[in-house]
């Protein structure tokens, strides 16, 4: 009885030990992404946080570092966004109902659905060679807003099309049942039931894939978003310049204050992908709420 | 009812937003084109009355090297000219020649002259284009500041050091009186002019050594840090770049046969400083000089880069230089 009892209890000790250790992994497996996060916006604030001044909104690039602005950079990826969002909205929900809703399980739905996948795993910089040789030679768009804001749509669709498909898919069978029951369309289930559901997710997935997109540069230096642009664009096919560019040629001056001001270009871009990312979060529950 | 309406007004929202921002994109597209047109017919019918105001897009892309120079002329020019354009890219110098030859932009910046096949290029596409030399920029052969045993090296040891193949692995290997301390080797990656000005100047275009010894970057900041982190370094980029780090790096002065020779202003500018003191260029298409802003800003750039220069880490020509390239455009 006491022999049994003893080794009962060793045995319980060793997996507390275990799981003790195991915590402190998984403590320190989470905080390795806190730590590095946090030593970057500290070491980015303490270098830019001086050159955070209005004028950094207001002016142009210059060649002196005093002078020198990111409207450009701004007011391009501003652009750009305003004119991927709705596009990659369409598309890429429209191809998630599509799969979801009406494609017949086979195998060719299958094989969308893989394709999809990988494509969602190809690097951006391939992208940017597509980009290049279909809209600014082929369709001839030349170096423009529009044909870097199509080379961006491609690189995110993958991503909005497979988040819009779990959501969808995570609507509740019964809802669309109901739906039928009453005599609803496919499209009247979709639009009106199915849809306003999914909504939350849908959306969060296009604002993540969005604040990706504000990111890359690769696909953008591939299609020729130019480095000294010291006007705004004014169309669809003028010329442009957007955040992560302007912040690669700052660093790649020789003289110091670029280089803070490029953690400047940085900050703001850290502060615009908050915000996108915390409008996602206020969005879902908004959504939630009314579900 | 409530999430509907959301759903809905969101849907509209994303809707109007891209057919406004569609409308208002379009409706700037055509007012450019017709300011475009209007231009060019102004300028056939009245063109003395009309010289002051001008506008447009002139597109310049090439190498990074000269870019600061172009940046600076740009950002000048556009002081007087408000409504010109001159949008500049680093596609490097040959990534700019691509899209010069092919009618792409106005103006290449290129850190060396136009190769043979690339000159072949434009001739068959039927681009006719005039060669302007800008500044010049002095390559500089950089150790670190702790580096006490180097008082100049000669061409024939910096290709000793850099050639492909070499087998120079400490620096007692280059010069009997060095130390034999492994050599750390820092240069500029294959597609920068500045790779190609080295391996033409000193290495005669037999390549650079590829191995453990040797770290490239295509940023010259890396190439920086590099250097003055490690005792037994070397390192070779622009002029610009050792001036703003003087404090860190040393500069070796570099023997081509007539001395050994330290880069400054005065020594780059009269080519004493050779091999290493390069010409830098901007190529301009011809049938783009004919429109008046460009050839317009081609003459601010060439009367106006000497003092610029200087204030982004290059050198000017000698003025009477600069008056002969002038006289190119006229």
């Amino acid at each position: 009885m006491n022999i049994f009892q003893d080794a009962n209890r060793t045995q319980i000790a060793g997996r507390r030990r275990t799981d003790w250790l195991l915590h402190i992994l998984f403590v320190v497996a989470t905080s390795i992404g806190v730590i590095a996060l946090c030593a970057l916006i500290v070491d980015i604030l303490i270098d830019g946080i001086a050159r955070l001044q209005p004028d950094l909104f207001t002016n142009f690039p210059s060649r002196r570092a005093e002078g020198s602005g990111m409207k450009s950079a701004l007011v391009g990826t501003i652009y750009m966004l305003l004119i991927m969002a709705p596009i990659s909205f369409i598309f890429g929900v429209g191809a998630a109902i599509y799969l979801e809703e009406y494609a017949k399980k086979g195998k060719i739905t299958r094989l969308i659905q893989l394709n999809i996948s990988t494509l969602a795993g190809v690097p951006s910089i391939v992208y940017g060679i597509l980009g290049l040789a279909l809209f600014v030679r082929l369709l001839a768009l030349d170096r423009s807003l529009i044909a870097g804001a199509l080379t961006m749509t491609l690189l995110v669709l993958p991503i909005i099309i497979v988040s819009a498909q779990e959501a969808i898919r995570a609507v509740p069978k019964s809802r669309r049942d109901a739906s039928f029951a009453l005599g609803a369309t496919k499209w009247q289930t979709v639009y009106r039931s199915v849809l306003p559901s999914a909504l939350p997710g849908v959306l969060t997935g296009v604002i993540l894939a969005m604040s990706r997109a504000i990111g890359e540069t690769a696909p953008l230096v591939m299609i020729g978003a130019l480095t000294y642009v010291a006007f705004l664009p004014e169309g669809l096919k003028d010329s442009f310049t957007v955040i992560p560019i302007q912040v690669y040629n700052w660093l790649s001056k020789p003289k110091v204050e670029f280089q803070e001001l490029a953690a400047s270009g940085i900050i703001v871009l850290l502060a615009l992908l908050l915000l996108m990312n915390f409008s996602a979060i206020l969005l879902r529950n908004k959504y939630q709420k009314n579900v | 009812m409530l999430k509907k309406k959301g759903f809905k007004g969101i849907l509209m929202l994303s809707m109007v937003a891209m057919l406004a921002f569609a409308a208002a994109c379009g409706n700037n597209t055509g007012g450019n084109a017709e300011t475009e047109n209007t231009g060019t017919t102004n300028n056939a019918t009245n063109a003395p009355t009309e010289a002051a105001k001008l506008s447009g897009e002139i597109k310049v892309d090439g190498s990074s090297t000269v870019f600061p120079l172009t940046e600076a002329a740009a950002e000048e020019f556009n002081k007087e000219h408000a409504d010109v354009r001159v949008p500049v890219g680093v596609s490097g110098t040959g990534g700019g020649f691509k899209q010069f030859c092919a009618g792409e932009i106005a103006i290449a910046d290129a850190s060396r002259p136009i190769k043979d096949e690339e000159a072949t290029a434009c001739k068959d596409a039927g681009i006719e284009y005039t060669e302007l030399t800008v500044a010049f920029d002095g390559l500089s052969v950089v150790v670190s500041k702790d580096n006490d045993f180097i008082d100049h090296l000669t061409v024939e040891e910096l290709n000793k050091i850099f050639v492909t193949g070499s087998t120079v692995a400490t620096w007692k290997d280059v010069r009997d009186t060095f130390p034999a301390e492994p050599i750390v080797m820092f240069s500029p990656g294959a597609d920068s002019g500045t790779y190609d000005y080295f391996n033409e100047a000193i290495l005669d275009k037999a390549g650079i050594r590829n191995d453990k010894a040797i770290s490239f970057s295509e940023d010259d900041n890396a190439l920086v840090q590099g250097v003055s982190g490690s005792k037994y370094g070397i390192g070779y980029f622009g002029f610009a770049y050792f001036e703003e780090n003087q404090d860190k790096l040393k500069v070796v002065p570099v023997d081509g046969g007539a001395g050994a020779i330290t880069p400054t202003t005065e020594t780059i500018k009269d080519g004493s400083y050779a091999p290493l003191s390069r010409p830098l260029f901007i190529y301009v298409n011809n049938k783009e000089l004919e429109r008046p802003e460009v050839k317009e800003f081609v003459k601010y750039y060439i009367n106006n880069i000497g003092p610029l220069a200087g204030e982004v880490g290059y050198v000017a020509l000698p003025d009477e230089q600069y008056a002969t390239e002038a006289a190119k455009i006229q």
